[in-house]
């Protein structure tokens, strides 16, 4: 059973958040549906709801992350569960405890939910297959393979802002080799219909056959910027890179770097998206990454939201009936 | 099948009163989504109250999340006011155990501390669970168990009494 239908239960539910790949258009507008009624509890005086009371929330991080792991812990806060974060690349791992030894520690402290980041591709999905089944497992990021909680906040960002999808034109620009961003959000955009994705990279950092995945490929911008609605901009992994993909990051930044010139070509309503953390001078100039169309620190906002309903969507969905017990 | 707004009339009048009694010149009104918001609408109309009216969809303070999960149909709540010592009225289409309005109440305190709140249902069914009571009631109703009330609409607001689907 691929992680596609291991993740869903017997009546399609998401019980695990693996990976955006093969779900249906109505689990990714349910996900953003529940993220809009969750996006105003920042603005109230308590920014806090009970619904998940009780639960204990545990972040695996078994790979250094800012934005992530913190969003995923006010998340589970904002939603009224405790919450632990292990980094564990600095913990017992280097004392040679294996990954499944670690999981059965942390099981053992009655918890409701893993976090999981790691380097390698699989990994979350790995724990959910191994973990009890009370418990529900979110991918926070696992090797190139995928990012969906991003690809979540990233389609939540665009739809607030460009709710047309059939319409859409939307250009992923630079290192989409090594970037489980850019496929997590390339299927979550053609699950909901977008218009138009297309990929622009040099040869060097693009997945072999990336055109299966459903883009148009374009390898000078000039061409794949052009009246784009969307502009996501990706950090150059350098740390992924084994080997001489690029000359340098000056040349990189000359040919694909987003500056206020290039961001000319697209259309005059555009946005610019990127994960983070950005780069400057290398994928994108400081005066777009700072100027108004970008939307760059929306996206982190928006991600508290957005994971909130993952979270309060897949503990929902391992709810049990009056009577029934664990 | 029940035409709701004389209902509603009667509920206009007996908040009416019930404000003068207690000296509340501008009451704000919030409506439980989804029929509570109809009627709420409606009541702000009939009262003419210029302030803009609240809504809440109480599915992320309900008391069964670890039973049924989250309401896939919830929408945004709003309060486009500031809740601090206003007076509030409360406004439900179906008042039965309570439990609802319970969690109705808790999301508003995360807003704010208002001066007051009163209740206002269309229908108040019996069969409480919890210390609850409405002060304005359109129409109390004793139904069996088996039997539900619904408020349909938006347009037309009628109220169906059915049986209860296993």
């Amino acid at each position: 059973m691929s992680a596609t239908h291991f993740q869903l239960d017997q009546q399609g539910r998401l019980l695990h958040f693996l990976t955006v790949e093969g779900l249906s258009r109505r689990h990714l507008t349910d996900i953003l549906d529940t993220a809009e009624s969750l996006h105003g509890v920042a603005e109230r005086r308590v920014k806090k709801l009970p619904t998940l009371h009780g639960k204990t929330v545990v972040n695996l991080f078994f790979e250094a992350s800012t934005r992530t792991r913190t969003t995923f812990e006010l998340a589970a806060k904002r939603l009224s569960a405790d919450v632990l974060t292990l980094n564990i690349a600095t913990s017992s791992a280097v004392k040679g405890e294996t990954l499944l030894d670690t999981l059965r520690n942390i099981e053992a402290m009655q918890c409701d939910m893993f976090v999981v980041r790691h380097q390698q591709s699989g990994a979350a999905e790995f724990i959910a297959r191994h973990v009890r089944p009370h418990i529900a497992v979110l991918n926070a990021g696992d090797g190139r393979h995928a990012h969906p909680t991003q690809a979540m906040l990233d389609v939540f960002t665009i739809r607030r802002h460009k709710p047309d999808f059939p319409n859409l034109q939307v250009a992923i620009v630079g290192d989409i080799l090594h970037s489980r961003v850019a496929r997590s959000l390339i299927h979550a955009l053609n699950i909901l219909g977008a218009g138009e994705i297309r990929v622009v990279a040099p040869r060097t950092l693009l997945p072999a056959q990336v055109e299966t995945l459903g883009v148009r490929v374009f390898y000078d911008p000039s061409q794949g910027l052009r009246d784009a609605d969307v502009v996501v901009m990706l950090r150059l992994q350098r740390e992924r890179m084994e080997g001489a993909l690029l000359p340098t990051e000056q040349e990189f930044f000359q040919r694909y770097g987003l500056t206020e010139d290039r961001l000319a070509l697209a259309r005059p309503d555009a946005i610019v998206m990127h994960p983070g953390p950005i780069n400057r001078g290398v994928e994108i100039d400081s005066r777009v990454a700072d100027g108004p169309r970008s939307v760059i620190l929306e996206q982190v906002t928006n991600g508290i939201a957005v994971r909130m309903a993952i979270m309060s969507i897949t503990l929902g969905n391992h709810a049990r009936p009056a009577g029934e017990s664990l | 099948m029940r035409d709701a707004e004389s209902l509603i009339d009667a509920m206009a009048s007996q908040l009416r009163d019930l404000l003068a009694e207690r000296g509340i010149a501008e009451p704000m009104l919030v409506g439980i989504h989804t029929g509570g918001v109809w009627i709420a609408e409606r009541l702000r109309q009939r009262l003419g109250v210029a302030a803009p009216l609240g809504q809440l969809d109480i599915s992320f303070y309900r008391d069964d999340f670890s039973r049924i999960g989250v309401n896939r149909r919830v929408r945004p709540s709003e309060l486009p006011f500031d809740v601090d010592d206003r007076h509030l009225v409360l406004v439900d289409d179906v008042l039965n155990t309570g439990r609802t309005v319970r969690a109705a109440l808790n999301e508003l305190f995360d807003y704010g501390r208002p001066a007051s709140v009163l209740l206002a249902v269309l229908v108040d069914r019996g069969g409480r669970e919890l210390p609850i009571e409405a002060q304005v009631v359109g129409a109390r109703l004793k139904l069996p168990v088996d039997q539900e009330v619904q408020l349909t609409g938006p347009e037309l607001l009628q109220l169906i009494i059915q049986q209860t689907t296993p």
